[in-house]
């Protein structure tokens, strides 16, 4: 390590964007957030938060429990309301949009939930063709095709399409809502905690599965997680909520951040550990 | 949306057929090409070349995994057709998407006698099944009843006292209620029709016997059914989607101990007090449409009702009680123990619980009935 990396990079004035140092090199912005704020009740989840999101990127979303992530997730999706503030979606103002407006801009993006959100009382299959058929109209044998397709992509056995949520297993149901997350082929894609509940390799599995198909369908990403090894692995850059707002950076950058929480989580046995690893990877 | 539109064309290079793909393929705009592209493709028939086109995809303005597929499946492609393209994106498609293509397994149809008969048969076992699993479940219901008397302390008796609170009092409102108005009702109709007869008093038999009888129980019952019946297999069932009833095994507790026998202690014993309840209501009402229609005073059919009507017809009524709750409570903890996986089972067994426990009601009051026939009350 040289001299100017052990620098602390301050909490101090952020870039635009939440950004700590400017990333943009005149990069598309897939989701702009500007002076978001959140409230429930009393109490303010977010203020003042500016957050931007590259086409094209993996971001990764963490910060402590109750620090606001899946609500930050949900009011970008739109499952929330704002107090204030704007959120563009690939160009464009989700305030006040009509509603034909809105369904165009939720056919673009893809949502995986964190326990997968199945439609229970449907086979795989369906729960994929379900958006397909309301939106896009395909005869019932095309269907059928663009079904099977995304299910092998999801990585999942053929027999898989036929059976119902409850009858697989965690990994499985996760890979079942990618599949269905995917199924309009969106631009966007939001994760709700991905690896949550599967075991190691598994969750690696899904991580290169995702980062695969992030690869060659040209997604954009955006996860909220706690795994740091998926964090490592295949994240762009990492969005950390702290104080209400964002602070985005690489992992080298958010490495050298001088905020308590950051250097806990990321300088802590299991962020240590995780980098050990990663670097081995890459090392090979 | 302003995209090209889709278009394949036949062309041939160096003697090879290759097919030319244009315009945007993504799931929105795949539709607008299919129809006539099979169309055609079914009108060329035999003329089909047998070997597989190239593909020239070089053309194509917007792509996704639907239009890639869409384009080598009309093309009669696999995985291993060549396919020609101007972007690395393109290229990335549509590795992945024959990577990944499946000729899916079309159902075989099947002759609607044979599917017919198969679901016959497939209910039928199933109800059977059914039946044999309810016997079972009574007799542990009924061993775990004896071992609590052995061992008094395995009566949860706080369950026992708030499940009678939820069954009993908070039920009083609705179970007044209905049946006072189905003893106006009562009333109101055998003085209409005893009018005829000028033996419009005999309407105090009528309400008497009726109410008594069977209408108080059998109202209430099924009052008790739609409501108490289906939110226990609601709670257990949703305990059972949560694994709190497998956690609960783990921990050494018996979900029949904990879960059901409160239930079903509450249910026998919250049912007649109920009845009653009803029973009176019902009188009431009777009683206040008699003063209306036949210028009765209360006391004067309080006074008919005492002399006319024996206590036997509300003793009949009042014995099936217990029973009745019995069954509904003891049904409505068995579906709800029989919840597995999702959520959606929890609405089914609910509904099956309602109709079953009000099924088995009306059986065994038509069953009472016979008995009292032949015991002559």
């Amino acid at each position: 390590m040289n001299e100017d990396q052990d620098e602390l990079i301050p909490p101090g004035p952020l870039q635009e964007g939440g950004q700590i140092v400017d990333h943009r090199n005149g990069r598309e912005v897939a989701i702009r957030v500007r002076g978001l704020r959140t409230q429930f009740g009393d109490q303010i989840v977010h203020d003042h938060l500016d957050f931007d999101v590259f086409r094209g990127e993996v971001c990764g979303l963490v910060g402590g429990s109750g620090s606001g992530k899946s609500v930050l997730l949900r009011t970008i999706i739109g499952l929330n309301y704002p107090r204030a503030g704007t959120i563009e979606i690939l160009g464009t103002n989700t305030h006040g949009l009509h509603a034909n407006a809105l369904t165009r801009l939720q056919r673009r993006s893809g949502v995986l939930f964190q326990d997968g959100a199945l439609f229970s009382s449907l086979t795989v299959a369906e729960n994929i063709m379900v958006p397909v058929r309301e939106h896009a109209g395909l005869d019932e044998e095309t269907l059928w095709e663009v079904a099977a397709l995304k299910v092998a992509i999801a990585g999942l056995p053929a027999d898989a399409a036929c059976k119902t949520p409850s009858e697989l297993s965690g990994g499985m149901r996760k890979r079942a809502a990618l599949a269905r997350a995917l199924a309009l082929d969106p631009e966007l894609l939001f994760l709700d905690e991905p690896t949550a509940g599967l075991d190691p390799i598994g969750a690696g599995h899904f991580d290169e599965l995702v980062r695969s198909l992030q690869k060659s369908l040209g997604l954009t990403v955006l996860m909220v997680t706690h795994d740091l090894d998926s964090l490592m692995a295949i994240c762009d850059r990492i969005a950390v909520l702290l104080d209400k707002r964002v602070v985005v950076g690489t992992m080298d950058e958010l490495l050298k951040y001088d905020h308590p929480w950051v250097k806990e989580y990321f300088n802590g046995p299991r962020g240590r550990a995780a980098r050990k690893e990663q670097a081995a990877v890459d090392g090979k | 949306m302003a995209d090209a539109e889709p278009t394949l064309r036949d062309t041939e290079r160096a003697g090879q057929p290759v097919l030319e793909a244009s315009g945007s393929w993504t799931v929105f705009s795949i539709r607008r090409v299919q129809r006539p592209a099979k169309r055609a493709e079914r009108a060329a028939g035999s003329r089909r070349p047998s070997q597989v086109p190239e593909i020239d995809a070089s053309k194509v303005e917007r792509l996704d995994t639907a239009g890639a597929l869409e384009i080598l499946s009309l093309a009669g492609g696999g995985p291993d057709t060549k396919v020609t393209t101007q972007e690395g994106a393109h290229a990335d498609l549509f590795r992945l998407v024959q990577a990944n293509m499946r000729t899916p397994e079309l159902e075989q149809p099947v002759n609607w006698l044979e599917h017919a008969l198969e679901r016959i048969g497939h209910s039928w076992v199933e109800t059977a099944l059914h039946a044999v699993n309810l016997c079972e479940f009574f007799g542990e219901v009924l061993v775990t009843f004896v071992k609590a008397i052995l061992q008094p302390r395995r009566f949860r008796i706080n369950a026992v006292v708030q499940q009678m609170f939820e069954v009993w009092i908070r039920a009083l409102t609705i179970v007044g209620i209905l049946c006072f108005l189905i003893g106006v009702v009562l009333a109101y109709q055998s003085v209409q029709q005893l009018r005829a007869f000028g033996a419009e008093t005999f309407s105090v038999e009528a309400v008497g016997i009726a109410i008594g009888r069977e209408l108080g129980v059998l109202l209430t019952a099924i009052i008790v059914a739609g409501r108490s019946g289906s939110a226990f297999t609601a709670q257990i069932g949703t305990m059972q989607v949560n694994l709190e009833v497998d956690a609960m095994r783990t921990m050494g507790l018996n979900p029949v101990e904990w879960l059901v026998l409160p239930r079903i202690l509450a249910l026998t014993l919250s049912l007649p007090l109920l009845t009653f309840w009803g029973v009176m209501a019902g009188l009431l009402g009777g009683a206040f449409a008699c003063s209306i229609y036949l210028d009765f005073t209360l006391a004067q059919f309080f006074e008919r009702l005492r002399d006319t009507v024996g206590i036997w017809n509300f003793y009949t009524g009042i014995i099936k009680a217990p029973v009745f709750g019995f069954v509904i409570a003891a049904v409505g903890c068995y579906e709800g123990l029989q919840v597995s996986g999702s959520a959606e089972s929890v609405g089914r067994l609910t509904t099956k619980s309602v109709v079953e426990s009000i099924f088995f009601v009306i059986v065994l009051d038509a069953i009472f009935s016979i008995i009292f026939l032949f015991a002559d009350v």
